[in-house]
């Protein structure tokens, strides 16, 4: 099969899993009684409140109701969020996205570099102290729950050492003194370095490392785990025997012969990991004051803001599904033999 | 009458002998043991709670016993791990919280196996429209993070200041997340082992489609669920105390690890002032919070053990 039929393949799989997942949410939201409430603010005068009620027919029967609802989720109008000011939802995932997304991205470096670094080690000194060690570390990054590292992390390096700040994207002190940063794309490290603003650059950074480290041990761990157990796999193929009896040096036959094929079920990994690194988000968020989705949808569960939660649960979906796609399509891509299937 | 009694010995002898030959594995596995002996640990505590920590109220034993004073210290006042908001006992919360995530985590993984083997094997074994059917069901299902889906179904649930009714919510909602995969494991299941000849065979003598299925075939499909058993037990309690860290579930002061650190988490940078010497509480956390670690771990490397024991491919 082509490159090209297997995405538009992929693609078409993808319909079916979104119109389920919508409906899915559709029905929470009818189960949980209220469905208008999305929509309505207790400043909305009567006709107000009319107009939305014949705009998304809500005396009507539940799949009339999932029609408009549909069509206005498809329009962009996701409701109101009650606990953000009253704001659109559509509005506040906007505004709330680049802080995950910055978050989640330094955290899927840390992880990946770190964890293919820590897997190649562990294979190639298997059953060593090194090796040991790793394994303990891999196991305790899945056992352990994510918000009792955020608080160890916490303790130590804030409380205790005094050395990095306890939460939040920058310290408002700093912004004010070092004269800001304008937000062009709400990736405050881009931000700051276009604007030339090296000290709050710095702050910045400085901000990231503990809500970073916390998100990314949890999938370092996997990829650890993972590219361990690939790297083993292939250190013991025929070809590995080959490049070491024609007498390659060792580095050369780790670093260009066995690691370059070991990547590639890694990658996947990273991928599946996406789920975890979303879920890891809400908790690493809360505890941090970071101000993305996360922490916007604890505080919506606090205010029993419903439409804001749902809202976050249909994105997550929706980011959920395609990157496991984007993944799909790189696996295909690094490995033939999938698009044969 | 003493002739059955010989053949069904006889019949049960292999049997008996797999069985000791996988404890002979399991003693050989030393993570499995130390996995074994962190299981065994907790439930001998849950099943002891009633003794290791008496309950003021016992018809209300998930609610800490509390005295309104500040947090103290681990030590003072015969609280041996001292207390915590409310100044609830961290002790009395540690050793209940044993039964409450025991609790929790069976009902879950149980409830939600059954569902998932019920439906998986009508699946596999049937075929055709009810098999696409459940298919893109879980598909949607698998396409939301566990944790996000379980805050959305949590979030509609009526909420109630009863420890029993929210923890309720919370199995509830993880249940109907926890099932889609075990419904897809035993479905790959069954459609390998019902190519097997005693599956013929039972056909041939006339046996029923249900008897087959749910006689013959589930029960050869069921080694690998096992293993995601055990190791979903230990996942499960992580999930449930991440709910009641973000504020779903019991209210503060009750007997559930998650929600206790949660608690410690709201006292983090304060300090305490105890006979004259200031603290950070770190107790009210670190206490559930290594009782959580252990819970996991534990779970997590049993699973892995019986992994390698029942893997035909290592086990001789």
């Amino acid at each position: 099969m082509r490159m090209s039929v297997y995405i538009i393949r992929r693609l078409l799989l993808l319909i079916p899993v979104l119109i389920g997942v919508s409906i899915l949410v559709f029905s929470l939201i009818q189960i949980g009684g209220d469905p208008e409430a999305a929509y309505i603010t207790e400043r909305m005068t009567e006709p107000q409140i009319h107009a939305i009620e014949a705009k998304y027919h809500f005396d009507e029967p539940a799949y009339i109701q999932y029609w408009y609802w549909l069509g206005g989720i498809v329009q962009g109008d996701w409701g109101i969020s009650k606990s953000q000011r009253e704001q659109p939802v559509t509005t506040i995932i906007a505004e709330r996205f680049p802080a995950t997304f910055e978050l989640t991205m330094v955290s899927i470096i840390i992880a990946f570099f770190a964890g293919i670094a820590l897997g190649t080690v562990s294979a190639v000194k298997k059953d060593k102290p090194t090796d040991h060690a790793t394994r303990i570390m891999a196991l305790s990054g899945v056992c352990l729950p994510i918000f009792i590292l955020a608080l160890i992390l916490q303790y130590t390096f804030y409380y205790s050492l005094q050395l990095f700040p306890s939460g939040g994207r920058y310290e408002i002190g700093t912004y004010l003194d070092s004269g800001g940063f304008t937000t062009y794309t709400g990736f405050y490290l881009i931000d700051t370095a276009i604007s030339g603003n090296w000290i709050m650059f710095q702050d910045v950074a400085w901000h990231l490392v503990l809500p970073a480290v916390t998100l990314s041990f949890g999938t370092l761990a996997i990829i650890t785990r993972i590219m361990r157990s690939s790297m083993l796999e292939v250190l013991s193929q025929d070809y590995i025997r080959t490049a070491r009896s024609k007498g390659l040096p060792e580095k050369a036959v780790i670093n260009k012969h066995a690691r370059k094929n070991a990547l590639i079920p890694t990658t996947t990994v990273v991928g599946l990991a996406f789920g975890g690194l979303l879920t890891g988000a809400v908790l690493t968020e809360t505890i941090f004051y970071w101000p993305g989705l996360g922490k916007w949808s604890t505080d919506a569960i606090v205010a029993l803001d419903q439409a804001s939660i749902m809202g976050f649960v249909l994105l997550t979906a929706v980011i959920y599904v395609l990157a496991n796609l984007v993944v799909d399509l790189m696996y295909a891509f690094l490995d033939p033999r999938v698009r044969l299937g | 009458m003493s002739g059955q009694i010989s053949i069904s010995r006889k019949a049960l002898a292999p049997r008996i002998r797999e069985l000791r030959y996988s404890l002979y594995l399991m003693r050989k596995s030393i993570l499995a043991l130390v996995g074994l002996a962190m299981v065994l640990f907790v439930i001998i505590i849950a099943v002891a709670a009633p003794w290791l920590a008496p309950p003021s109220n016992p018809r209300e034993p998930m609610t800490i016993p509390k005295d309104f004073a500040q947090p103290k210290p681990p030590g003072a006042e015969g609280h041996i791990m001292g207390t915590g908001t409310y100044g609830s006992d961290i002790y009395y919360g540690v050793v209940w919280g044993a039964r409450t995530s025991i609790y929790v985590a069976l009902f879950v993984v149980l409830v939600a196996a059954i569902v998932g083997i019920v439906l998986g094997a009508i699946a596999g074994y049937y075929g055709g429209l009810i098999d696409e059917l459940l298919m893109r069901i879980t598909d949607v299902f698998l396409s939301l993070p566990g944790l996000i889906l379980a805050m959305a179904i949590v979030a509609i649930l009526p909420r109630s200041p009863d420890p029993m009714i929210s923890l309720g919510n919370i199995m509830l909602a993880l249940t109907l997340v926890w099932w889609p995969p075990y419904a897809r494991l035993i479905r790959g299941q069954v459609l390998s082992v019902r190519e097997n000849v005693y599956v013929e065979a039972a056909k041939a003598v006339g046996a029923t489609r249900s008897r087959i299925l749910f006689r013959h075939i589930v029960p050869n499909s069921l080694a690998p669920m096992l293993v995601q058993i055990t190791m979903d037990i230990g996942v499960v309690v992580l999930v449930a105390a991440g709910l009641s860290f973000i504020g779903f579930g019991v209210p503060p002061g009750s007997a559930e690890w998650g929600r206790m650190v949660s608690d410690g988490h709201n006292y983090f940078i304060g300090t305490v002032v105890y006979n004259g010497v200031q603290y950070n509480p770190w107790w009210i956390w670190v206490f559930p919070g290594i009782f959580i670690f252990i819970f996991v771990m534990g779970f997590n490397l049993l699973g892995d053990g019986l992994r390698d024991i029942m893997d035909p491919r290592l086990r001789r």
